[in-house]
């Protein structure tokens, strides 16, 4: 498992490779308040390369969420699978969260 | 890492099918492997491809986390054990720690009320009983969550 940041113009885009859970949820919080505190506001996790997310993993994404828009930036999920998708509907985080089907159209809502 | 869940130890148990009965310190990183054993155990017995890359991961994961967090509060002197077996064509899996135990339903709240949506924690129990079929919590010479998941 591992959280690659790379930049793409204006944006940060994460890949979540692995599990997102309760074990490595801090490491993906740090690294993107880190970039926060860098002064980046535009935000992509790409969730192509990603197993499965717990309730820690969802609950980091809520609060990085927050995080971004209280620094006045935005945040966009991306490439979510049926069983990824299953887990933020179930929970209703899908009205919370702006999901792109992939990482182009991500890229043009930011 | 402690190796009381040894690589080879746990690989001869997956290799042999169900049943698994495991025993990891209460430490978070030991989570993923055991998940691992069970749904590679999961894929062989041909659960679904949603029962092992979603419903039982993810479930497992939420009772081994609360059982390191909360029933164990991260004491690595103290043992999470796992069991898994097969009965009448249902996965069933057990998840022992050594704390006091926990009233299931006051535990259990609406994450999805828009109150609470914006909340960090408290999705876990919800999840649980989101993907399996049955969730109860019951003490057995330890606190136990039993989770059951038919196959279907």
């Amino acid at each position: 498992m591992s959280f690659a940041i790379k930049k793409q113009g204006e944006v940060c885009i994460v890949d979540v490779e692995g599990q997102l859970i309760v074990g490595n949820r801090q490491e993906l919080k740090q690294k993107v308040l880190d970039e926060i505190e860098r002064g980046e506001r535009k935000f992509l996790v790409d969730f192509s390369q990603t197993g499965y997310i717990d309730s820690s993993g969802l609950g980091v994404l809520v609060s990085l969420s927050k995080k971004i828009r209280e620094a006045g930036g935005a945040l966009r999920l991306a490439n979510l699978n049926d069983d990824l998708k299953t887990l933020f509907e179930l929970t209703k985080l899908d009205t919370l969260f702006q999901i792109a089907s992939n990482r182009d159209e991500a890229l043009r809502s930011l | 890492m402690h190796e009381s869940l040894d690589d080879l130890t746990a690989a001869y148990m997956a290799d042999r099918g169900f049943p698994i009965d495991v025993r990891i310190p209460s430490d978070l990183r030991y989570i993923e492997r055991v998940v691992e054993i069970v749904t590679r155990t999961c894929v062989a017995l041909s659960f679904s491809a949603r029962a092992c890359n979603l419903l039982v991961p993810v479930a497992l994961t939420e009772a081994l986390s609360n059982a390191i967090i909360y029933g164990n509060q991260e004491d690595v002197t103290k043992a999470v054990r796992v069991r898994a077996l097969i009965i009448e064509r249902a996965l069933v899996l057990e998840v022992v720690d050594e704390g006091i135990g926990f009233e299931f339903d006051s535990c259990l709240h609406d994450p999805t009320d828009p109150l609470h949506l914006d909340r960090e924690d408290g999705r876990g129990l919800f999840l649980m009983t989101r993907l399996m079929d049955r969730v109860e919590r019951f003490s057995d010479g330890g606190n136990v969550v039993r989770l059951t998941l038919r196959q279907s």
